[in-house]
């Protein structure tokens, strides 16, 4: 019973605090850059308003073009509600494993690339060709993080894998840090942040995923922009939740280790926002074509990673 | 018996298919017929589906060689391919109806396709290597005249003769490798094959032997050169069969012969295997991606699943080899869970692909486009079997493709170190297959469905006959219903690998239905009914709070993008810029893939041109390679074609000699 309880709550959760983590992000570029910048609520505020907007689409827009903001949105979300934020004793936990994890977010992307097809301009076509082509290296990176995972804790299940690592069935392995680093570039580049793509761009030949959302106005627009932060959420408890699964509450916990882990949660978001915040001001966006250096190079870290499972193990 | 009607009564359509005439309905009558027999051999193998291991029906008939009768069984795993087969070719007959009034040329398809259909269902029955094999030709010879159907093409005629080469080749290998599990006494019952006991030479011949014929059918890399040429060349619905079907039949040889008939497959095999899966995978769609023809396109896609396949059935190989035979049952689950797959969506896709040839006369992606809103059945349904393909939930391809990737994930489990190390990088070929395919049907179904028409045809489309949209929607519908309740099907297909590992297997171990938790309830689990259901909420959740907090109002207006007016819609991404990004990082090593701007002197009239330079390192260096040897051997011989009478006696006599030389060296040993 209390699983459904949390998992309504994360449900509730996710998308409540995802502006908010968006809007500080921007806060500490903002700061960084020396302007003042708006109120880390401000996204609450656009999205609001979007919503009130009427949605103008194209007369070349099919079926497809309407109905990506909500099968994207949907999928993100739902996404996002497997990934344990504060507790691991969650309804949904063993419907979708890490694969599925993958997948989901792979619909997302697939409907949000045909949507940038759909009116038939140059500028939606190069963004679908581009998030594709990104697609294709970072989304096997991610599966090779997720086998090492599972070589490490026998399961491909996220709560599972935090259980076992806080039952301390892990000491500080190789293998550990190079699946982090191959998941937090993949993270950079599945929210497209610099350095592979830039949020803030509206500078047609550099965007890739502002160029598929081009069209998108009104609701529909409030939605890809509501997906985009749900993802950006979405990342951040994973990447916490794996690797710094400290204070998150576990099957048979009372209501006050959920608090504990509700601000763990919290807590986590804001030093991972703040840290990309951080790392966005400080580097520069690459070329196009070193996208490819790039995340074959978490494709290589992530294949590292499992196979210097068997190295120390050897040793 | 209904199966035995069935099969008899393909036979007589194929004689009637050849008095069908100029009149349409009496072709809609043959397809009709053809569809109704398969419905009822599609019954049989539902009904024998879960039997127990050796109860199912044989018969033996006193036809074929003079010494051995013809042996036929059904046992579960026939039953199994016979489902898959049936359920396609239902689906195209009924599609027939339509379509063969579309067809230039009927007469030269209709009197092949009952044959075509009886041979592949023969093949799967068979329970001797006699009438495998010739089941096995009737099949291929069939679908070579199918692939003939439109001659008059140099194209096709060329695709026919690669295919025939490459058929004959198969079944070579297949006669030879037959020939070595016979033995000296030639026992080619199937029985007599399971209770012989190979030796080690023969043991390794046998399995390459099978690799190379059942894999030169299936499509795998490098043996896939005629595919891509003969499954586009056929008419659509044929295509559709070959490529969603034959392939499985193919791999149905190779399971006989790997798991049932040699038994005792080196573990090492299973690796080869696996590894050749990997490679066929991320080749093939790396070679669809590059397609601007979207049957070519979709038969290189075959040759990617054909290797998910394999990778499913390499590891299961594996498994058993190293005596872990619940792991082996759950790879091979995965791989026939893919298999069943793939004959649906890709019969959906090659049905949609000649809907498409129907309403505009094309099947290049650059003058497509559009097409979702003249089409909307196939609209609909294409972007169905675009996500089941991608292998994206909630759909079927993604439960077989999660399947596997569990089935990997304990590959390191092994004592080997080549699996230890071999898996992993498997794992990697495996998910990077996956992506690609969704970016090479996000660029199928975006340039073709989607956009604004690119040409005169596809602004004009209409729709098709209704018997061809209720097909692709049927299909589509068997999209969803095989992904939403997955436990059901690996239930099933646990009846079919029991007796071929010999392990009493359930995918839904302690979670129960829905839930599919191969290892255990903590291993990781995956319920595609919870997960549709979840997912289908939010959705509507979302619908409801975007209308609730703001408003519904629409507007339809001019394309805004970015301020730019466009008219022309060649200004819209083509399939070759889609797959550009691709094509600088995957393909520049492996195809030596070039781009060169062709620009004109100032005040040169001509168009500048951006000229592509790809190259097939598979044909130029292995089958143009073989070519030369072939015409460099002939060029040999030819010299001897021209000789005086008084040099031929001359030869006849020396060989004589040295023949009886041979036979005195002998005798005196």
């Amino acid at each position: 019973m209390s699983a459904v309880l949390w998992q309504l709550l994360q449900i509730v959760l996710v998308v409540a605090v995802s502006p908010l983590i968006t809007g500080w992000v921007r806060l500490v570029k903002s700061r960084l850059n020396g302007r003042t910048g708006a109120s880390p609520f401000q996204p609450y505020r656009d999205i609001y308003r979007l919503l009130q907007k009427e949605a103008v689409v194209a007369h070349s827009a099919s079926w497809v073009f309407r109905a990506a903001p909500y099968v994207t949105f949907g999928s993100v979300w739902l996404a996002a509600c497997i990934v344990p934020a504060f507790t691991t004793n969650l309804f949904l936990a063993q419907a979708a494993d890490l694969i599925a994890l993958v997948a989901l977010l792979g619909v997302a992307r697939f409907w949000t690339a045909l949507a940038g097809m759909d009116i038939g301009t140059s500028f939606g076509g190069l963004g679908a060709s581009r998030e594709m082509m990104i697609a294709s290296l970072a989304e096997p990176a991610m599966l090779m993080v997720t086998f090492s995972l599972s070589l490490i804790s026998g399961t491909t299940a996220p709560a599972q894998i935090i259980a076992f690592i806080l039952s301390g069935g892990v000491g500080i392995e190789v293998s550990l840090g190079l699946a982090l680093a191959a998941l937090v570039m993949v993270a950079i580049a599945e929210n497209g942040r610099i350095p592979i793509d830039n949020p803030a761009t509206h500078l047609e030949l550099t965007m890739v995923h502002e160029a598929m959302v081009l069209e998108y106005s009104g609701r529909h627009l409030a939605l890809m922009e509501g997906a985009g932060m749900v993802r950006l959420t979405l990342f951040m408890a994973l990447i916490g939740g794996l690797f710094a699964p400290w204070g998150m509450a576990q099957a048979g916990d009372g209501v006050l280790a959920v608090l504990v882990g509700l601000g763990a949660f919290l807590a986590k978001c804001f030093i991972l926002a703040t840290a990309l915040g951080v790392f966005e001001t400080s580097i520069a966006k690459m070329r196009v074509f070193r996208y490819a250096d790039f995340l074959g190079g978490a494709l290589l870290l992530g294949l590292l990673a499992t196979i210097f499972l068997y190295v120390s193990e050897a040793v | 018996m209904l199966i035995a009607a069935a099969l008899s009564a393909l036979l007589a359509l194929a004689v009637l298919g050849v008095a069908t005439g100029a009149e349409m309905w009496r072709h809609r009558l043959v397809y009709l017929c053809c569809m109704i027999a398969s419905l009822a051999l599609l019954a049989g193998g539902i009904k024998h589906l879960g039997q127990t291991p050796g109860t199912g029906p044989a018969i033996i008939l006193p036809i074929g060689l003079p010494w051995m009768a013809a042996h036929f069984r059904l046992d579960n795993l026939s039953a199994l391919f016979m489902v898959v087969v049936n359920l396609a070719t239902a689906a195209a007959s009924a599609y027939g109806i339509g379509y063969c009034s579309h067809l230039p040329e009927p007469r030269r398809v209709t009197p092949f396709y009952p044959l075509f259909l009886f041979g592949m269902n023969a093949v799967l029955i068979a329970d001797d290597a006699f009438m495998f094999l010739v089941a096995w030709e009737f099949m291929s010879l069939s679908s070579w005249l199918l692939v003939l159907a439109d001659h008059k093409n140099a194209e096709n005629r060329h695709a026919a003769f690669v295919y025939l080469v490459m058929a004959c080749f198969g079944t070579f290998c297949l006669l030879t490798c037959f020939g070595l599990m016979a033995g000296g006494e030639g026992a080619y019952s199937f029985p007599a094959m399971r209770a012989a006991k190979l030796d080690g030479v023969s043991g390794f011949l046998v399995v390459l032997l099978a690799l190379l014929g059942a894999g030169s059918k299936a499509g795998l890399v490098p043996l896939h050169a005629w595919l891509p040429l003969a499954h586009p060349a056929a008419p659509s619905h044929v295509s559709a069969l070959m490529s969603g079907v034959m392939t499985k039949v193919a791999l149905y040889g190779l399971i006989r012969i790997l798991f049932d008939l040699h038994g005792e497959v080196n573990w090492a095999w299973g690796a080869v295997i696996m590894v050749v899966g990997g490679i066929t995978a991320v080749l093939g769609v790396l070679y669809a991606i590059l397609q601007d023809d979207l049957k070519k396109l979709l038969a290189y896609s075959t040759v990617e699943n054909i290797g998910v396949a394999v990778i499913g059935l390499g590891l299961a190989i594996a498994f058993k080899g190293s005596g872990e035979k619940t792991l082996a049952a759950l790879a091979l689950v995965a791989g026939l869970y893919h298999i069943v797959n793939h004959s649906i969506f890709k019969t959906l896709w090659f049905l949609s692909a000649g809907a498409v040839i129907t309403a505009t006369g094309e099947r290049d992606l650059g003058k497509l486009g559009g097409l979702t809103k003249r089409m909307p059945w196939n609209g609909v349904a294409a972007l169905v079997g675009a996500i089941a393909i991608s292998a994206l939930p909630p759909l079927n391809g993604f439960v077989s493709e999660w399947l596997i990737f569990q089935s990997l994930f304990k590959g390191p489990s092994l004592p080997h170190w080549a699996m230890k190390f071999g898996v992993p990088v498997v794992g990697a070929m495996l998910a990077l297959a996956a992506a690609l395919a969704a970016a090479c049907f996000v660029r199928a179904y975006g340039i073709a469905f989607l956009g604004r028409p690119r040409s005169r045809a596809a602004a004009e489309a209409h729709q098709v006959p209704v018997s061809m949209r209720l097909t692709v929607a049927f299909l589509a519908v068997m999209c969803v219903v095989l992904g939403a309740i997955p436990v059901t099907i690996t239930d099933a297909l646990s009846h079919v690998v029991t007796p071929l590992t010999g392990v009493q297997f359930a995918v839904s171990a302690d979670l129960g239905w829905p839930w599919l938790s191969p290892v255990s309830s903590t291993r990781g689990s995956y319920s595609g009914t919870v997960l549709v259901m979840t997912g289908v909420g939010l959705c509507i959740i979302t619908l409801l709070l975007a209308r609730l907090l703001g408003t519904s109002r629409l507007r339809r207006a001019d394309a805004w993008d970015c301020g730019h007016k466009e008219s022309i819609p060649q200004s819209q991404y083509t399939g070759q810029s889609f797959a550009q990004p691709l094509r600088r990082v995957f393909c520049a090593s492996i195809f030596a893939a070039r781009e060169s701007v062709d620009m004109p002197d100032p005040g040169d009239n001509r168009p500048a041109e951006l000229k592509v330079r790809v190259i097939d390192p598979i044909w130029v260096g292995l089958y143009a390679g073989i070519g030369r040897g072939v015409d460099f051997i002939a060029d040999l011989v030819n010299r001897i074609q021209y000789l005086t009478v008084r040099r031929y006696l001359l030869m006849m006599f020396a060989t004589l000699v040295l023949m009886l030389l041979v036979v005195a060296v002998r005798q005196s040993q």
